[in-house]
């Protein structure tokens, strides 16, 4: 495949998982979650290097998903100790970040771990590096890994659709009937650490964030339907990397930066032509009478 | 023995370091119609969510049918308060009411067929079969209700939990609602309600336990429910118009 062709596959892989998975982040209300997670899968990416001493994909896969538990079992404690949500959010992911800033700076430095590129991501390298995989052969690591994460994420959303259902729209009636409640959060939870760690190469810690939260909130506005609103998500996530990478080799720019700029777009239109829940469409159709 | 569906002994739960129940100790009886009554504040939602293990138990002991509840979930429909879902979720009055049929569905398994027609027949009972395939954001606040209702009695349980499930909705919901509840209680199950109207106990419940963080007053409601106990629950908080007694008198919350 050409060069550009991998970009676009892995730029395309970044929306795909990110978008569905952001469905759930979405209806869950733990949008920002997503942004705490982005930043302590870092700490989570060092310590497995340090542990290892090499930057393989299942390392980096494994500290991620230990990371993204972590904060989210150290947010919902602080939160029982007394402090508001929201701050012990803040507390608890700025000081993981730190603590992964650190010791970059200090033991890992001269490895090819950087803030830079954890913050930023540089999709433009990922054809460099590769891996042979049997039966398809020499492809981007990067691409495997993120090809990987999203066979796991929809192996799960499928697999326990009716669960995230019910988890997401009414966790205490799914409490009642027996199903692990707090099980499920922290399954989710690992289920985005995966998608951030294999979306990082590509789009970096913050930028993920628009990729994850972005599409599924402009998916949201055209569907009342869950099935329906996940395939459009996907396919917003998909069109945002397509685009991304189409604006950024017109104006000669930072691909992630026009992806995120490309979910942006897509959230505007949404916004402003969406039939149910868009801005036209509030005007067009007369108040319902309830 | 068999006769208790519902056993609590010594129950106290807490908010932080609040307490908002203490010795809180009753026992419900088969194909009974209790309604929960006391001010705002006294801990009924929080008597509902501890008995069902959704909020933590200082101390205490609770027993279903003779076992803890975690042994007898499928027997027990549980009603949420309307405002604690999001009804601008993405799916339909259909989708929510088949969601009560989850626990019976089990694990890695889609609903079928048949599972939906059960689902529908419900909503039929609750005369919503039209509006089946609607968005739920695009229903009232007592159609919704009705979704709620038809959602707890798919699962067929034997006792029912419901929470304020007749605040804010139109008197032909209301009405609705309690011909379901009276016909639950014909076919021998037992129904728990957390209620706010005390203009209407009387006439819709058999037995009434009125609740201030702990259990004021509680047995039949001809017996307990008068003026003196409810005052006493009530701490002078309270609005009341006795229909039967013609007594009117009203204190502001």
């Amino acid at each position: 495949m050409t060069y550009a062709g991998w970009i676009i596959l892995t730029a395309s892989l970044v929306g795909l998982t990110c978008g569905l998975i952001g469905v759930f982040l979405i209806l869950r209300k733990m949008a920002m979650m997503a942004d705490a997670i982005s930043h302590t899968v870092l700490l989570g990416i060092v310590v497995a290097f340090l542990i290892t001493r090499e930057l393989h994909g299942s390392h980096m896969l494994i500290g991620a998903v230990l990371a993204g538990i972590l904060t989210a079992f150290l947010i919902q404690w602080l939160h029982s100790l007394g402090v508001e949500h929201h701050a012990s959010m803040g507390i608890v992911f700025t000081t993981l970040f730190a603590i992964g800033v650190i010791l970059i700076a200090t033991s890992v430095g001269n490895a090819h771990l950087d803030i830079q590129h954890a913050l930023m991501g540089e999709i433009t390298f990922i054809p460099w590096n590769t891996i042979t995989l049997p039966l398809i052969g020499q492809i981007p690591e990067a691409t495997a890994l993120l090809g990987l994460a999203f066979v796991i994420v929809l192996f799960f959303i499928i697999a326990f659709y009716k669960e995230w259902k019910i988890t997401s729209f009414d966790p205490k009636l799914a409490a009642s009937l027996g199903i692990p409640v707090v099980a499920m959060h922290y399954l989710f939870m690992s289920l985005v650490s995966v998608t951030t760690v294999a979306s990082f190469d590509a789009v970096g810690a913050i930028m993920v964030v628009a990729m994850l939260i972005t599409p599924a909130a402009a998916a949201y506005l055209w569907t009342d339907k869950l099935s329906g609103m996940l395939v459009l998500s996907g396919s917003f996530g998909v069109i945002a990397a397509v685009t991304g990478y189409y604006i950024a080799a017109w104006i000669d720019t930072s691909i992630s930066g026009s992806m995120a700029f490309a979910t942006g777009l897509i959230f505007l239109v949404s916004f402003i032509c969406a039939p149910k829940h868009g801005m036209v469409g509030r005007l067009i159709r007369p108040a319902e009478v309830v | 023995m068999e006769n208790k569906v519902v056993q609590v002994r010594d129950l106290a739960a807490a908010y932080r370091k609040n307490t908002v129940l203490h010795d809180v100790t009753f026992e419900v009886e088969k194909g009974t119609l209790t309604g929960i009554v006391g001010p705002n504040g006294a801990g009924k939602s929080t008597l509902l969510n501890t008995i069902l293990d959704l909020h933590p138990r200082l101390s205490g002991d609770v027993k279903f049918f003779g076992k803890p509840f975690k042994n007898v979930k499928k027997k027990i429909g549980y009603v949420p308060q309307r405002g604690s879902v999001d009804w601008d979720f993405p799916t339909t009055a259909i989708d929510v009411v088949t969601m009560g049929l989850y626990g019976q569905i089990g694990r890695l398994r889609r609903p079928r067929r048949h599972h939906r027609e059960k689902a529908y027949e419900a909503l039929r009972k609750m005369g919503m079969e039209f509006y089946a395939d609607r968005q739920i954001s695009q229903l009232s606040g007592g159609q919704r209700q009705r979704v709620f209702l038809a959602r707890a009695l798919v699962q067929d349980a034997d006792l029912y939990i419901m929470d304020e499930p007749l605040a804010g909705v139109d008197a032909q919901t209301e009405q609705a609602i309690m011909a379901i509840l009276k016909e639950l209680k014909k076919r021998g199950k037992t129904v728990m309600v957390v209620h706010h109207d005390l203009q209407t106990v009387e006439e819709y419940f058999d037995s009434v336990l009125l609740l201030n963080r702990k259990v004021m007053h509680y047995g039949k409601t001809k017996e307990v429910f008068n003026r003196e106990n409810i005052a006493q629950t009530y701490g002078g908080n309270m609005r009341w118009f006795g229909k039967e007694h013609r007594d009117e008198f009203t204190v502001h919350e």
